[in-house]
């Protein structure tokens, strides 16, 4: 006779698969992925319950390195294939995490339309301004002088502000956090899974191989001085003026997350008295 | 020329065409002659054409009312009334007209354009602007319905039943509707040579649909619950009618912000075990290519709708043609099999979407279903669909199973796929080469391995009797696809009535190829004749490319829009039984 069943409550480590990642040593998405199980345990989730889906990058290589179902799919569609997992199978809790060329860049349409779409789930961008899998090209985040083979002098281009876009765009939940920081990255993205609707989280996670200057981000970042606003036009404000370095959870909305309740009222067969003569 | 007209004085299909400038109504007025004629026991077919403009432009509703049932126009119009003469002149290559047709116009639009003229319709000169006026809020669309009507002798009584039905408003608009249409009946009777119908013949149930909400319905019926979709002509009248259905019986349709996203949010709703589907046309199919090899990589099941229309690029949005075969069978890059099927009537728009999820699922690749905007627009009146099922479902992964491995080497190349929320058995699905256990690989060997797998699976699909329509024997063959078809099986039916014997193949399954039961199917013939609606010939290099054909093989084909006329696929049959 089977021994009646218990819920055990999971650790950490149990939503870590024993795949080695391909990051470089001293990724900043070594310490995301650690914050994403911690969070997740600490939500007494089940990894069969969650799902974790992703497009095209370094840090799009996460799910398979979860115990949690993963979707790799292409490059920059990770929100559509999040939206459509997350609409049919709402029971299901919906992590999609990439990097800034993946999110910003290739998918960037998918951005705007997901936050406007407002599905309940969350969005992890681990954004280090470059493009790390093909060798150090620019990002829409990376700076304008910044300099590499492809743009020798620099793009010459203003950074994507992706806070803004967001908050532009009708997320319901911002906020920024910094990969060396698991613990409060964990809690954040914690807080993000509970908020209603879409959650976008920009985790600042450097490339310590094509933009080893990134180290110096460890001192830059700081907690963000004031409280989280629900209020749209002061959260603006504060992303417009913000140096990009504040840390913690910058708007939270009240939108209603888009609907997903299905209830059938009708046989498929008796669809059918509408072509019927 | 062919003297039409039968014996008895009674047609048993006659074919008219209304046209007329934006906001004419020509397209209600249409709808409405079909309804007249199903509710008086025919059968029917109204077809579409219109100019470039969204609204305002000029358009016409072309109608056959038949006592036997087809989804091909016949070789020529009976009749073609032009409530305006406003670029109608456009039309002319799609309405052809021929001695014994007549060219109704008013006068008060001035002259009947030459490019009609010329092709010996007889001009009759009807005054619908000065009639229609006669009544308050009298339209001049409704006194060329009852005309049209009046001249096939259509019982009042079922004109007048299908324009109540129609008027929502009722009241004083449903009274001058009626009374324009009643005069229009009228001015029938004082034309000469009425194309009157021989007695309705029609048994059993009979549906009034178009292809694409046929596709849509068989969606539904193969278990589809989840669509996503971004609007396209001449696919969006799929999505519409979907939307409501899908709520109905517990399902969702997100239009999403592009045909990139919609085909993604596919592959994530089936990922999480809800059969889905998308539908779109030749320029959204180009946008979902790269997602489709996710789908026969990761192998997710997933079914894609192409209502094709001309191309390359944005080609005529409004109108038909074959020639997205190519890209549907070879578009994408990588060795990636995956299924294709085409209906071959409006009727089966439904079975083969229907069949399509079922393989779909049960192969757990994409499918591809290549109807056109013949079909997908046009309304018919069929007799009811038998109800199909087919036994294809997902395999699924079980609980805790032990070792589980998502791209297991099966025998069959199907392996059990485990649905999210399912305990002990996470996985990931990627694009990225993999071994059993879905880990990327770069080794040879599993690339080997996958990709046999992933053919395997299709080489044991299930197609039984689906895979092509086979139709009549001979030693004279025609093998065709999609809405070919319908001229195709008219010249086929006029054939027999001549006595000649001859042999219809029309592919259903276009991917996985079936060369042996093609084989099996033209044993014995010596002339095969390919018809399709492409420029280049894509059926024709396709069937060169994947077959063995027997004897001669000839190639008929011409681009969209302008369809096949039963005759003209006839009078090859004549020559050849005769040669």
């Amino acid at each position: 006779m089977n021994a009646p069943a218990t819920v055990v409550a999971l650790t950490a480590q149990s939503f870590k698969s024993d795949y080695k990642p391909v990051w470089c040593p001293g990724c900043g998405d070594y310490t995301v992925l650690a914050s994403i199980t911690r969070a997740l345990a600490a939500l007494s989730l089940r990894p069969e319950n969650v799902a974790v889906v992703s497009g095209i990058g370094c840090s799009s290589r996460i799910p398979a390195y979860t115990t949690c179902y993963g979707f790799h799919g292409v490059h920059g569609r990770a929100l559509a294939a999040g939206t459509g997992l997350k609409v049919a199978r709402p029971d299901l809790t919906v992590l999609v995490a990439g990097g800034d060329g993946d999110g910003y860049s290739i998918g960037g349409n998918h951005f705007l339309h997901a936050c406007r779409r407002n599905v309940d789930l969350t969005y992890i961008v681990m954004d280090n301004h470059v493009y790390g899998m093909t060798k150090g090209q620019p990002s829409p985040t990376t700076e304008p002088d910044w300099k590499s083979k492809l743009s020798p002098g620099g793009t010459g281009l203003r950074e994507f502000h992706p806070l803004v876009i967001a908050l532009a765009s009708g997320a319901n939940f911002i906020a920024r956090s910094f990969s060396g920081d698991p613990s409060g990255t964990a809690s954040l993205i914690a807080e993000a899974v509970q908020h209603p609707g879409f959650s976008f989280i920009e985790v600042l996670s450097p490339c310590v191989t094509f933009r080893p200057e990134q180290r110096a981000w460890k001192e830059a970042v700081r907690p963000a001085p004031v409280a989280p606003t629900d209020d749209p036009a002061r959260a603006a404000r504060r992303l417009m003026t913000d140096d990009g370095f504040n840390i913690g959870v910058l708007y939270k909305g009240k939108r209603n997350p888009y609907p997903t309740d299905k209830r059938a009222s009708l046989e498929v067969a008796a669809l059918e008295k509408e072509f019927a003569l | 020329m062919i003297d039409r007209t039968p014996k008895d004085g009674r047609f048993h299909s006659v074919s008219v065409a209304l046209a007329g400038s934006g906001g004419a109504g020509v397209m209600t007025a249409g709808n409405m002659l079909l309804e007249a004629a199903a509710h008086a026991g025919y059968y029917g077919l109204m077809t579409r054409t219109s100019g470039p403009q969204i609204r305002g432009g000029e358009a016409a509703a072309m109608v056959r009312v038949s006592t036997f049932a087809s989804d091909s126009q016949d070789d020529r119009f009976d009749a073609l009334v032009a409530i305006d003469w406003q670029n109608v002149n456009r039309f002319a290559s799609e309405i052809p007209l021929g001695a014994g047709s007549l060219l109704i116009g008013d006068p008060a639009q001035g002259e009947p354009p030459e490019t009609f003229t010329r092709m010996g319709a007889r001009y009759v000169p009807v005054e619908l602007k000065a009639l229609a006026k006669s009544i308050p809020d009298g339209w001049p669309n409704m006194v060329a319905l009852g005309l049209l009507g009046g001249l096939m002798r259509l019982p009042k009584a079922s004109l007048l039943h299908a324009v109540t039905k129609a008027t929502k408003k009722g009241g004083d608009a449903l009274a001058a509707s009626l009374a324009a249409v009643k005069l229009g009946i009228e001015q029938a009777t004082r034309i000469e040579g009425p194309f009157t119908l021989a007695a309705a013949q029609a048994s059993g149930k009979r549906w009034l649909v178009s292809g694409n909400e046929a596709a849509g319905y068989g969606a539904l019926r193969g278990g589809v619950r989840f669509v996503a979709a971004y609007p396209i002509t001449p696919a969006t009248e799929l999505l519409e009618w979907m939307s409501p259905a899908l709520a109905k019986v517990g399902g969702t349709l997100v239009q999403a912000e592009d045909e990139l996203a919609s085909i993604n949010m596919i592959l994530g709703a089936s990922y999480g075990g809800v059969p889905s589907l998308t539908a779109t046309s030749g320029p959204g199919l180009s946008l979902m290519i790269e997602a489709l090899g996710l789908g026969v990589t990761a192998e997710i099941p997933i079914v894609v709708v192409d209502v094709m229309r001309t191309g390359p690029s944005t080609g005529i949005a409004t109108k038909t043609e074959q020639a997205d075969l190519n890209i549907a069978m070879y578009g994408m890059h990588g060795d990636a099999p995956h299924i294709v099927v085409a209906p071959n009537s409006v009727a089966d728009c439904l079975a083969a979407t229907q069949w399509a999820v079922s393989l779909a699922e049960s192969v757990q690749a994409p499918a591809i279903v290549l109807s056109d905007q013949y079909f997908g627009q046009a309304r018919a009146i069929v007799e009811r669909p038998a109800d199909a099922s087919y036994p294809g479902e997902r395999l699924r992964a079980p609980e805790n199973a032990a070792g589980y491995k998502r791209y297991a080497l099966t025998e069959s190349g199907v392996s059990p796929m485990a649905i999210p929320g399912t305990p002990g058995v996470t996985y990931t699905a990627d694009g990225l080469e993999h071994n059993e256990r879905g880990t990327p690989s770069s080794q040879p060997a599993d690339h080997l391995a996958q990709l046999e797998k992933r053919q395997r699976k299709l080489a044991h699909l299930d197609c039984d009797q689906h895979w092509a329509s086979i139709e009549g024997e001979g030693d004279i063959a025609v093998l065709t696809w999609g809405s070919c078809t319908a001229p195709v099986r008219e010249a086929f039916a006029r054939a027999r009535a001549d006595g000649i014997k001859a042999r219809l193949v029309s592919l259903r399954l276009l991917s996985p190829t079936q060369p042996e039961r093609l084989k099996k199917a033209l044993a014995g013939v010596k002339r095969v004749l390919v018809v399709e609606q492409s420029f280049s010939g894509q059926f024709y290099r396709y069937l060169k490319a994947e077959y063995e054909l027997p004897g001669e093989v000839h190639s008929l084909r011409r681009p969209g829009p302008l369809p096949f006329r039963p005759n003209e696929i006839h009078e090859t049959l004549v020559k050849w039984s005769r040669s």
